[in-house]
């Protein structure tokens, strides 16, 4: 175990070394220097070029590369181009709104996905199989920025359940807080949870088809505590597999939906970074995300291992 | 007294391309004790008819006839009321010891699993009794080859847990189906001897399916030889192989390689292939490629003849089918 856990603990790093490169090479080449969109484009040339001296920007690109390396490995992300401010203090706000609603987002997934999933495995071909995955053919279909707005329309203008949108803060409360990452996370996890659920299901029936099963029913189980006792745990690993894809894509894909909902989220901060050229705090927060999917993908990778001994076996 | 009684029992799939019929009106009767083996070609039903007789047949299956166990009908009984025969008075071993065992947990919990569904032991009992079932079938270490998953036990081994886990509740029939056929020919011996020696001191009985006529003719007392998904000859084991007189089953006598051949003797075949179950043949099945087949065999279904007590025989040319015993039928 502690090799496996070793081995894949080195390829954390090396991805996140390599990918701090990449990161580093991208904003290098993207056209538009900051001083210049910071001071726009009336400024004289002089003063564009103090202020590059001023934000450090006049040094050689390796030695910048280090120097930002160094900062994180001490702690210290920088300042930003555009605001003045830490970076850490723009980026704060904005993950502590994007983690908890990937995670509510994730757990509502897969709710939803092995509620259906299984039970449509569990019903194969009859009525309710077939409309439960039509059901979930909708739920890939839909955008769900439009998704969300129906879900305010529905709950928070005709029912008045839940806020509209916007977030208060988790100072003013934790379930104030999580009640407005309901209809956000809502619309997020249907689509994910919907195509979730089609995995689930077309890998439970695959399971049932293993000889193994074949082997549990001949001791005398029945179909359900086949199901849940052989069939389950090893139609896991592609759920797994496409879950971590999925938190990924939560974490750092979600600009659209968090601005239907006015949620000052890591996408919408990236993105307003990339319009302001503030090239610090893309880096720092692409970076970040980085981190989060290559961690992402280590618990993955540790969670087939728990499910299946052999991948152990294998990797040893 | 009969444990098994099997009567006209039919088995039909339903496949995209129509109709298949696996198995059509088969008779098995098996006392308490006995051994009968089942002999045959891939595709002639043998499988077909060991899942029909545990109710796991595949759901496109569609079944009629009677499966009488301690005379009553299997068929009539609910899937819950199967769940309590099946492992527990009806056990089966599989043919491929190599996925037939869950890979995600210890061979110990597959053990103690009917032990407990079945035997009601608590979790301590059924662990001291699977540990005991291990030594039983062999296995050196059971204390600490208990805590093994599937992955760390050879093909042999995992069959012998196979083996005890269909031994675990002592079943009345013990069903095997090709036990041997993924195995190496050492070890089949081996797991062959012991499956033999475990239904002797359980006095269960046993159905041994293989396409192995040697394998039949060394572990078992009766003998049915199914082709087409029909039993064409029946009989008593000691004297079939004396007596056999169906062409299909001379054929398959010709085809087992002998001692002594030379070595540039080419292995006897039956030509042809086995018979398309969706567009069965009207007549016997055997037909196309029986070299005693006339206008008559592709008409009718054969009379199943009555040779002696135990032997039946299904063939509408029985004369020259007697005659042609030994001789080269198939050269």
């Amino acid at each position: 175990m502690s090799v496996f856990f070793a081995k894949r603990f080195l390829t954390l790093l090396a991805t996140l070394f390599g990918a701090s490169i990449v990161i580093f090479l991208v904003m290098e080449i993207l056209p538009g220097d900051p001083a210049l969109v910071i001071l726009g484009v009336e400024a004289t040339p002089d003063a564009v070029k103090v202020l590059t001296k001023e934000l450090g920007l006049d040094r050689p690109a390796l030695e910048r590369y280090f120097s930002w390396i160094g900062g994180i490995l001490q702690g210290e992300l920088g300042n930003s181009y555009a605001y003045k401010v830490p970076v850490w203090e723009l980026v704060e706000g904005a993950l502590k709104i994007t983690i908890p609603l990937a995670i509510l987002s994730m757990i509502l997934s897969v709710i939803l996905a092995l509620v259906i999933g299984l039970y449509a495995a569990a019903n194969h071909n009859k009525a309710s199989d077939v409309s439960l995955m039509g059901f979930s053919q909708l739920g890939i279909s839909v955008p769900n920025f439009w998704l969300a707005v129906l879900l305010i329309l529905f709950f928070a203008v005709n029912l008045r359940w839940l806020p509209p949108g916007g977030f208060p803060g988790w100072e003013e409360g934790i379930w104030k807080g999580i009640r407005s990452l309901i209809l956000p996370a809502l619309a997020l996890a249907t689509v994910q949870g919907a195509i979730l659920a089609r995995i689930t299901r077309s890998s439970v029936l695959e399971v049932f088809r293993e000889d193994y099963v074949r082997t549990a029913r001949a001791k005398g189980l029945s179909q359900r505590a086949t199901l849940w006792t052989h069939v389950l745990r090893n139609a896991l690993i592609p759920v797994i597999t496409v879950m971590g894809l999925q938190f990924a894509n939560l974490l750092a894909g979600t600009v659209v939906v968090e601005n239907v909902f006015h949620l000052p989220g890591l996408g919408s901060t990236v993105l307003k970074a990339i319009n302001n050229r503030d090239t610090i705090v893309v880096e720092n927060v692409v970076l970040m995300l980085a981190g989060m999917v290559v961690l992402t993908n280590f618990i993955v990778d540790l969670l087939y291992a728990v499910i299946d001994p052999r991948l152990k076996a294998h990797d040893i | 007294m009969t444990l098994l009684d099997v009567r006209n029992l039919n088995i039909t799939l339903q496949t995209a391309m129509g109709e298949a019929r696996a198995v059509r009106d088969l008779n098995i009767t098996l006392k308490k004790g006995e051994t009968l083996g089942i002999v045959g070609e891939s595709g002639c039903g043998k499988s077909m008819t060991a899942l029909a007789l545990m109710g796991l047949l595949p759901e496109n299956a569609t079944t009629s006839g009677e499966l009488l166990l301690s005379g009553e009908d299997l068929l009539e009984k609910s899937e819950k009321e199967m769940c309590t025969i099946r492992g527990n008075r009806m056990a089966m071993i599989f043919q491929e010891p190599m996925t037939s065992l869950n890979p995600v947990h210890t061979v110990g919990r597959q053990i103690m699993e009917p032990l407990r569904l079945h035997r009601g032991l608590s979790k301590k009992e059924a662990f001291e009794e699977a540990k005991r079932l291990l030594d039983r079938v062999g296995i050196p270490n059971p204390s600490e080859r208990i805590r093994n998953h599937p992955h760390q036990l050879s093909g042999g081994q995992r069959q012998r847990v196979m083996i005890a886990l269909a031994l675990s509740c002592s079943p009345d029939i013990l069903i095997a189906d090709e036990p041997t056929t993924a195995l190496d020919v050492t070890i089949q011996d081996q797991i062959l001897e012991l499956i033999q020696t475990l239904v002797d001191e359980e006095g269960m009985s046993l159905v041994l399916i293989s396409h192995d006529l040697g394998v039949i003719a060394e572990n078992t007392q009766k003998v049915m030889v199914m082709y087409g998904g029909t039993a064409v000859e029946t009989g008593s084991t000691d004297r079939i192989f004396d007596e056999l007189t169906h062409p299909y089953t001379q054929g398959l006598f010709a085809a087992m390689p002998k001692i002594g051949m030379g070595r540039n003797r080419r292995l006897t075949t039956i030509p042809g292939t086995v018979p398309d179950l969706i567009n069965l043949p009207k007549g016997c099945t055997f037909t196309d490629r029986c070299p005693l087949a006339s206008e008559k065999c592709g008409g009718a279904v054969p009379a199943r003849s009555q040779m002696n007590e135990s032997h039946t025989v299904m063939c509408h040319h029985l004369d020259k089918a007697i005659k042609a015993r030994g001789g080269e039928l198939y050269q």
